[in-house]
């Protein structure tokens, strides 16, 4: 690979934004704490000095404003970046999300785009307090006119970041914070797939496990900690929920004839609810296993101490694992 | 209170108020008759859009009888370059604006959910969702300050937003917020509110404690209360604010008390919730009448309104027909839009429920369900 360097995902991200801001001057970034502090992850440090106070600037703390205010930039013809600062804080903006972000294009027949990227840090992990570790993707991605999208490593942050900026839709790119510091190398030219896609990230005959986001890293190493014990574990990467890339699930699927999913969100009426009915509908009878779910339980983001028995690990996947070849 | 027209059509400009005086005394014959002709075709719209959903052609209709002079004053102050952003009772304002009004009769008839181009009509989508069109006004008054067009001194570059609303809508957080962005921006926005007094059956004590043209003083934004039963009011301290906005002045915010004479929607019964003698007090303030009176001391006569009354019939006439005309939209409308890229899953439904329908033969239509 020409012209690759390691970075972290927050690095990423925020190289991603740079390059969409220097491509297009109608690019503008917001939200609370982003200019001069570079948000509370630092992943829009240094923009004001390089782009200054008219393309990055802070908002006041009033999610709907933010989001409010950048539909009738959209409508201006802005491509708004607005970063909500938490997960748990993007709620008073659900309204302007859902209904009007999300149907501004269908109301007006199309004579209205709605080309704007919602930034959420996402999921748990740190040892945060309440409201700063949910994962409240499902929500959006039931929504239609929304994408929802979430990298998983510092090429896709990259790369991912900047296809969300030039979509001509709404997008809700989830950023897995507890891996903001992970490094990786990005290809500084060549982007890896459509952000709508998904990729087989580790080959296997046995068990396909389909994760997003910070996931992602953890069926990583389920999978190599199943390959000691003789399991051979494929991993996917389904980087958008919204749209589900089903065709790249259903041919892992196709192959091992096992599927387990797994996110931190709440697993009742979960992404992973949904992937696992449609491959009930779809390769029914290439199944050796009921598609099985490992999420977080269906109870609020528990206090940091127990956070570790909430979030899905390695273990979980392979307890997972062996359920599934039990059948 | 900003009054020029009292009830019984009597003119006159308080010494406190000539700055808006001046911009009253700027307008010609024709203009006070362009009122006139708008007020009341808006009247005669209003009415037939009523009788139309009274016989089952409107799912829903929302009228807006007795606020004439608030929506067609305040409309005709919106310069050419400057952007509306309603909520869904400014028919009136649509009117001033050239919007085919067969547009709004199409979603009260269920056929779509708007459809016209904001753009070019300068005149944004109905908001049903109350006061999320005000922060969409806001963030797109703050592009126009980006876009440097506020202040240049170059009347023909400059532009100005201008958002309406009712006084229910003013308990929504969305315009409060609408409030400290446009202040802290210093957009060129003009909140206009009106009051008619009830949110269906909530009245306005159920909003508010202070005045509602005080609501955004501790944000940043003044405002004033205007008579919104006088068309000359309405017309003159929009303009003037409108034009302070497009000058750079910020953000400001205008309360014209009104009166909603009739219901809600359709749906609604007043007769539940406020009494007949209110509604007898504010019929002897109608807005149209009052202008009448004044146009006739003026020396307009019988031939002018005359020949307004057969043009308004021919409107609804025409509004009538091409209401009965309106065919129920091809089913795949139901898909087209969600998304302006392609999406997997809305085309997959998509090509699912053609052959779906199509599996019943030659029955089967795409021209969707009863017109």
């Amino acid at each position: 690979m020409p012209n690759t360097v390691e970075m972290t995902i927050v690095k990423a991200i925020n190289a991603g934004i740079r390059k969409a801001m220097a491509d297009n001057d109608k690019v503008l970034v917001f939200g609370e704490d982003v200019a001069a502090l570079g948000g509370v992850f630092r992943v829009t440090e240094g923009i004001l000095a390089e782009f200054g106070p008219k393309r990055i600037f802070n908002s006041p703390i009033a999610e709907a404003g933010i989001i409010g205010t950048g539909i009738g930039l959209a409508m201006r013809g802005y491509r708004p970046v607005a970063e909500i600062q938490f997960d748990g804080f993007i709620f008073p903006a659900f309204n302007q999300i859902t209904t009007q972000l999300a149907k501004m294009h269908n109301r007006s027949e199309g004579a209205t785009k709605m080309p704007m990227v919602i930034r959420v840090p996402y999921g748990g992990g740190i040892g945060a307090i309440e409201h700063h570790s949910e994962s409240p993707e499902a929500y959006f991605a039931h929504t239609p006119g929304l994408r929802v999208i979430s990298p998983s490593n510092p090429n896709d942050a990259y790369w991912m970041i900047q296809q969300a900026i030039a979509s001509e839709d709404p997008v809700l790119f989830f950023e897995p914070k507890r891996r903001y510091w992970q490094k990786g190398p990005v290809d500084l030219e060549n982007p890896p797939a459509g952000m709508h896609q998904a990729t087989v990230l580790r080959q296997g005959n046995d068990v396909t496990i389909a994760a997003y986001g910070p996931m992602v890293a953890t069926a990583l190493q389920a999978a190599e900690i199943g390959a000691t014990e003789g399991r051979s574990i494929e991993v996917i990467d389904m980087r958008s929920m919204a749209p589900i890339d089903f065709a790249t699930i259903l041919e892992s699927v196709k192959k091992t004839g096992r599927l387990i999913v797994t996110h931190e969100a709440n697993t009742n009426v979960s992404v992973s609810s949904e992937v696992a009915a449609r491959v009930a509908e779809l390769a029914f009878y290439h199944l050796e296993a009921p598609v099985l779910r490992v999420g977080g339980f269906d109870v609020p983001y528990p206090a940091a101490k127990l956070e570790e028995k909430f979030l899905p690990d390695a273990d979980r996947l392979l307890e997972a694992v062996d359920r599934s070849l039990g059948y | 209170m900003v009054q020029f027209l009292s009830p019984d059509g009597t003119y006159g400009v308080p010494a406190e108020y000539a700055e808006y005086g001046k911009i009253i005394a700027d307008l010609k014959e024709e203009d006070f008759l362009k009122f006139y002709r708008h007020m009341s075709r808006m009247r005669r719209f209003d009415n037939e859009a009523t009788a139309l959903q009274r016989q089952g052609q409107l799912g829903l209709w929302v009228p807006a009888v007795g606020q004439e002079a608030a929506q067609i004053g305040s409309g005709h102050a919106v310069g050419k370059n400057d952007h509306i952003f309603p909520s869904y009772r400014e028919h009136g304002v649509a009117i001033t604006h050239d919007i085919d009004l067969m547009a709004v009769l199409k979603m009260l008839r269920g056929v779509n959910h708007g459809g016209w181009s904001p753009d070019e009509t300068r005149f944004h989508l109905y908001a049903i969702v109350l006061g999320t069109q005000v922060i969409h006004a806001t963030g797109y008054a703050m592009g126009v300050t980006f876009d440097g067009k506020v202040g240049t001194g170059f009347a023909e570059r400059d532009e100005a937003v201008i958002t309406y609303f009712g006084d229910g809508a003013t308990a929504e957080g969305d315009i409060s917020e609408s409030f400290l962005f446009a202040a802290i921006n210093k957009a060129p926005l003009v909140f206009f509110c009106q009051n008619n007094q009830w949110a269906i059956s909530s009245s306005v004590e159920t909003q508010t404690t202070v005045p509602l043209y005080q609501r955004g003083a501790g944000f940043g934004v003044p405002g004033i209360r205007i008579d919104g039963n006088d068309v000359l009011a309405s017309y003159a301290v929009t303009k003037k604010h409108m034009d302070d906005a497009r000058n750079g002045g910020g953000p400001f915010m205008i309360e014209a008390l009104t009166y909603r004479i009739g219901a809600h929607t359709t749906s609604d019964d007043p007769t539940k919730y406020r009494s007949q003698e209110e509604v007898d007090y504010w019929t002897a303030r109608d807005p149209i009448a009052r202008l009448e009176k004044f146009l006739r001391r003026q020396g307009i006569n019988d031939s002018f309104f005359e020949k307004c009354a057969e043009e308004n019939e021919i409107m609804a006439g025409e509004i009538r027909a091409q209401t009965f005309a309106l065919q129920a939209p091809p089913i795949e409308n139901m898909f087209q839009h969600v998304y302006a890229e392609s999406h997997p899953l809305i085309e997959e439904q998509a090509a699912w429920l053609k052959g779906y329908e199509s599996s019943f033969g030659a029955e089967a239509s795409t021209e969707g369900g009863a017109a």
